[in-house]
């Protein structure tokens, strides 16, 4: 009988995460996939990061994560979006070639040592006392582990709709997952069925790309990994997405279909994403919108696919292509696969906890859609950490749940297990109200550490790193007390069009006029023949990391001013064992919620619906007791 | 071998933090009062009566809400007091338990005694604010009740107990739920803008969301300014009887309180010390300083009198200068009055107008402590000194807690912030840190954020006993 420390379900980016960092850790580790060169498919569009989702790619990154390495080697286009606005909300994104990810990761994958990659289906979990020991697959093989990570996607009871038609499938042209969640229900877990959506696929030589409006990717494109060799990037050509827009005549034809939408007709149970939704639901929802945007997006380098981004839609086929060609540039298009909605099992992230482990089954672990979430980035965050929960559990070491005030990944799986969400869970930067602190540039500065600690980041990168702290805290120090002459800069403000000194101002001042920026000021006389100026200008990150931290101390300064007025509700633990129900000041929905989720922290608890402030201030009175 | 669905069972042993042990102290406060309550409160309470308490019933049998005569000893022999006790059985007590309150006659010596015969039974003194905790606990009051009886407890006045009362009607909770509603309201349109950057949807723009921040501001502003009133409700409001010797402010104290607490005399200069009494006129407490008269003098103790009388006058929100229709306005007086303490908030009243009714003196009230002329008109100018133009009624939101004032102006801080990020066309995130600020601050006042602070800030407030 095989057997390995850990056991992986799904070859999706949960599950490579999750198999990656158990296996990097020393675990042994059986990655059970359905087909294994389908190994990080990406089922819905071939891009990586966006906005709060590419911050997410960066801490999966400095935490050693793999999607982050895969993305930057198979990017074809790469943009940091939202650059208008402040440092906390730009995004990195890619266009990825879809054939060479999955290819990528498969070989990323079995690369990997402690690692067997296992093809099979598993159809059923095996427990013993509330422990789990391991599944069986179809072909009736027992597999034995010590944990279990299932992140299989939208793989359970999957059903594939177009129109009225609907197909049993986790993904275009692949099985279902069944059997998984009967097991889980006979277990005990509850479950629930949710649904997402994909567009369709255009053939590109069908496209009048004369009249579309040309998006290129950034002209000095930055990768998401601290590994990736910026001297080798970007690896493959990069190419151009293009926009279009719908219009009313466009909408008509689509609102015809709407008596065969397997959504109007209540064909699909699942609550689909309020955030991503079809273009059905955005005619219907924004009625006063008389269009919507739509990017043509290059599914790879020689692929004679594009998706149509902004056009998910599960109408029947015919309304689709008749909408199509209604569309700018899309008089003629061929449509290669109409686009469709999947429809799957998940489970209410309520009964997982902060480490992923399910409360009811000691060792099992959910990551990825299984737990409500969309999104590759999402999946991915989860795997990692659920990985890495399973190896630090295994090998007896002390759990690692990321805080809200560390990581857009704690903002994740705090939101899953104490709001427990019935609709696709997508990452917003609205989401993380330590929004200016946790950016995609200081992922590694608050999160390396922890990757190191698992031995998931080599020591280079942790010594560079330091050596970088070193320049930013010196830099900083520096420029609150190095003051700039009248005579000096006067000319120079002058010139930016920005108004002149008295006497003499420290640069870290001068640095917050927003027409300055501090390449420019300690550019000036003289200031470089100081150590610390020339060590700093020779190191772009870390000028970035001290130009923010100049630029925006007040703002800074006043989220630190919330991050320690929640720190202390975080900081009041509530003890694990806790009886809730005999507490009888607390509200009785508040009580209940209470039970179910059973919240580490005063301010987990504080965030549960449905617990009521005067919960919080009863519990904290007893706490204090 | 799958297992089979059972749900887990989680170690439910119970943290033994329920306050279920009885607690006693003084209800009343220290002193000699007419009447002392104990009140005793938890599961012990009629076990531990009846050891010390004989009557005709034992008050374990007895039913809630119900009075009971009878005495108190140790040992059943020697008496020390006779007591009523009232018996209220649980939910329907004010800490929601078990409880029973002593009332005793006054003497210190005697509450003590008896505090002392309970603490030897299975009772415990009560830590301060330990009643009004476990009323929280068991549902009884919620926080912002529980705040506001700490408020009642310190509040000497009707007005202030109406104030507090106002208070547990929610009538600020309920401006500080609209204004904080509205910040949120706002604040998510800059969320949103920033979730769905990419698409070219403008969810506010920066002159509607700048408008609607002022607009909030502006509340919170007039409820800032009601601070000082409501402070007047809470604390009362010091006034000042100053004047040469003789003039009769011993008198017009005493026609006040109706009572002769101060001397008077013929002799000037009967008053030496400042003597302190406080009044309720229409609900609003005013704390009244009789001076010793101010003049030149040799003796020392009269020196020492008016030396204090100069501090009083600093210290008060009110001074009524008096001199009487028999001697000319001491302007010397008068002026130097006016160095201690701004010319709006003194009162010329002339006293003695019952000898000469038709004088030509001026003066803004006339009256006489002798037949009481006049003296409707002195506290009509002393309400209108205490609340200048401010209407008030029970209706109207009123600041009247520091601590509520303090989150008001940290909101106000933050607002100021977000105005300034606008008007600096910085991007959403920005504008959103002070804007979550502010809601929280907001949050603070209403109890929707809470923190050790407050509660221990409202618990600590009170005294033992309640
Ligand atoms: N006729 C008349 N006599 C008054 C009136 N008010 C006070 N007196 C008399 O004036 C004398 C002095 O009164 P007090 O009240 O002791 O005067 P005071 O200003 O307190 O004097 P000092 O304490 O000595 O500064 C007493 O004999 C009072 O009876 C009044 O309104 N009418
Ligand atoms: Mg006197």
């Amino acid at each position: 009988m095989r057997e390995f420390d850990i056991i992986v379900v799904g070859g999706g980016h949960a599950g490579i995460e999750a198999a990656c960092a158990a296996s990097n850790m020393g675990c042994s580790v059986g990655f059970i996939t359905m087909d294994k060169l389908a190994m990080g498919r990406m089922s819905c569009n071939p891009a990586i990061g966006g906005t709060a989702k590419g911050h997410l790619v960066r801490e999966i990154d400095a935490l050693g994560g793999m999607m982050g390495i895969i993305a930057d080697r198979t990017g074809i286009q790469f943009r940091m979006l939202n650059k208008s606005k402040g440092p906390a909300v730009w995004s990195p994104r890619c266009q990825s070639d879809r054939k060479l990810y999955s290819e990528e990761a498969y070989s990323v994958v079995s690369n990997t040592k402690n690692l067997e990659i296992v093809e099979a289906s598993v159809v059923d979990i095996i427990a013993e006392g509330k422990k789990v020991k391991g599944v069986i697959t179809a072909t009736g093989e027992q597999i034995q582990c010590s944990a279990l990570v299932l992140s299989s996607g939208t793989f359970l009871n999957g059903l594939m709709h177009t129109g009225l038609n609907s197909v049993r499938g986790g993904r275009f042209g692949e099985n279902p997952a069944i059997g998984i969640t009967q097991s889980l229900i006979n277990m005990g877990f509850e479950s629930g069925r949710l649904k997402t959506g994909t567009p369709p696929r255009l053939k590109k030589n069908t496209i009048n790309w004369n009249i579309l409006e040309e998006q290129p990717g950034d002209e000095i494109p930055q990768p998401f990994s601290y590994q990736t060799d910026i001297n080798n990037f970007p690896h493959l050509p990069q190419m151009s997405c293009y926009i279009t827009y719908t219009d009313e005549t466009v909408h008509k034809v689509l609102e015809k279909g709407f008596d065969e939408s397997p959504m109007f007709t209540g064909r699909i149970k699942g609550v689909g994403p309020r955030y991503c939704p079809s273009i059905e639901d955005k005619i219907v929802r924004f009625a006063d919108k008389n269009k919507h945007q739509l990017f043509l997006e290059p599914e790879g380098l020689d692929s004679d696919q594009i998706y149509l981004n902004g056009f998910s839609t599960s109408l029947p086929a015919e309304i689709q292509i008749e909408a199509l060609h209604k569309i700018k540039g899309l008089e003629e298009v061929e449509m290669v696969r109409p686009g469709y909605a999947v429809e799957y099992d998940f489970f209410p992230p309520s009964q997982v906890d902060l480490t992923l482990e399910t409360k009811l089954i000691e060792g099992l672990y959910f990551a990825g859609q299984i737990n409500g979430t969309s999104g590759y980035e999402e999946a991915a965050a989860q795997g990692i950490v659920a990985g890495i929960n399973a190896a630090l559990k295994i090998q007896g070491k002390p759990e690692f749940v990321l805080k809200r005030s560390e990581a857009y990944i704690g903002v994740l799986i705090d939101d899953l297990v104490t709001k427990s969400t019935y609709e696709p869970y997508r990452m917003f930067t609205s989401r993380a109200e330590h929004r200016l602190l946790l950016r995609q540039d200081n992922a590694d500065r608050r999160l390396m550490k922890y990757g190191h600690q698992f031995g998931l980041i080599d020591d280079k990168l942790i010594e560079k790193l330091s050596t970088r702290e070193d320049i930013i805290t010196k830099s900083v120090k520096l420029f609150e007390n190095m003051k700039l002459h009248a005579r000096n800069i006067n000319p120079f403000l002058e010139s930016k069009g920005s108004s002149g000194i008295d006497s003499a101002e420290t640069i870290s001042k001068l640095c917050k006029r927003p027409e300055l920026t501090l390449k420019e000021i300690i550019g000036l006389n003289g200031t470089e023949q100081n150590p610390v100026v020339s060590s700093l200008i020779a190191d772009e990150k870390a000028l970035e990391q001290v130009e923010i931290e100049l630029k925006y101390e007040g703002y800074i300064k006043r989220q630190f001013d919330m991050v320690d007025r929640l720190e202390r509700y975080e900081a009041t633990k509530i003890p694990l064992t806790f009886d809730f129900l005999t507490m009888k000041a607390l509200s009785t929905e508040g009580r209940e919620k209470l039970n179910k989720i059973k919240p580490r922290s005063i301010g987990q608890a504080s965030r549960i619906s449905g617990v009521t402030p005067s919960d919080i201030s009863i519990l904290l009175v007893y706490l204090k007791n | 071998m799958t297992s089979k669905s059972e749900p887990v069972k989680l170690d439910t042993s119970r943290r033994d933090e329920l306050p279920e042990d009885t607690i006693v102290a003084l209800a009343t406060p220290p002193g000699i009062g007419a009447i002392s309550v104990i009140r005793i409160s938890g599961q012990k309470s009629f076990e531990s009566t009846d050891k010390i308490f004989f009557g005709k019933s034992k008050i374990i049998n007895a039913s809630s809400h119900t009075i009971h005569y009878g005495k108190v000893s140790g040992d059943g022999i020697n008496f020390i007091d006779d007591v009523l006790v009232s018996v209220y059985r649980a939910p329907n007590s004010y800490t929601g338990e078990d409880s029973v309150e002593i009332s005793t006659h006054g003497s210190p010596l005697i509450s003590k005694k008896i505090i002392e015969l309970l603490l030897n039974t299975d009772v415990r003194m009560a830590e301060p604010g330990e009643f009004t905790k476990r009323a929280f606990l068991n549902n009884r009051i919620d926080l912002a009740q529980a705040e506001a009886v700490a408020d009642v407890i310190n509040s000497r006045t009707e007005a202030s107990l109406k104030g507090a009362r106002n208070q547990l009607d929610g009538v600020l909770s309920n401006k500080v739920h609209e204004m904080r509603s509205s910040l949120i309201n706002a604040s998510s349109f800059v969320e949103l803008g920033l979730d769905f950057a990419e698409e070219d949807i403008e969810f506010i723009n920066s002159n509607e969301l700048d408008k609607r921040i002022l607009n909030i501001k502006t509340e919170i502003d007039k409820l800032l300014s009601t601070y000082s009133f409501g402070k007047v409700i809470r604390d009362g409001v010091n006034v000042a009887l100053v004047g040469q010797p003789n003039v009769g402010k011993s008198s017009i104290l005493n026609y006040i309180l109706k009572e002769s607490r101060a001397i008077v005399s013929k002799i000037p200069g009967t008053t030496r010390d400042v003597i302190r009494e406080e009044v309720s006129i229409d609900g609003i407490l005013f704390r009244l300083f009789d001076t010793a008269g101010i003049r030149f003098s040799e003796e020392e103790i009269e020196k020492e009198g008016i030396l204090r009388s100069r501090q009083t006058i600093k210290d008060s929100d009110v001074v009524i200068f008096i001199y009487d229709v028999e001697q000319k306005i001491d302007t010397e007086l008068l002026n130097e009055i006016y160095t201690l303490i701004s010319k709006d908030k003194v009162i010329v009243a002339l006293n003695k107008i019952d000898i000469l009714p038709n004088t030509m003196l001026k003066a803004d009230v006339y009256i006489s402590a002798l037949t009481g002329a006049g003296m409707k008109e002195l506290f009509k100018k002393l309400k209108a000194q205490t609340f200048g133009n401010s209407v008030y009624s029970e209706k109207t939101a009123i600041v009247s807690n520091l601590r509520h004032y303090n989150c008001l102006t940290k909101a106000n801080e933050y607002l100021n912030n977000a105005r300034e990020s606008i008007s600096n066309k910085l991007s959403g995130e920005f504008i959103s840190v002070d804007l979550r600020n502010a809601e929280n601050s907001l949050g603070e006042i209403i109890g929707e954020v809470t923190t050790d602070d407050i509660l221990n800030n409202i618990f600590m407030k009170f005294c033992i006993g309640k």
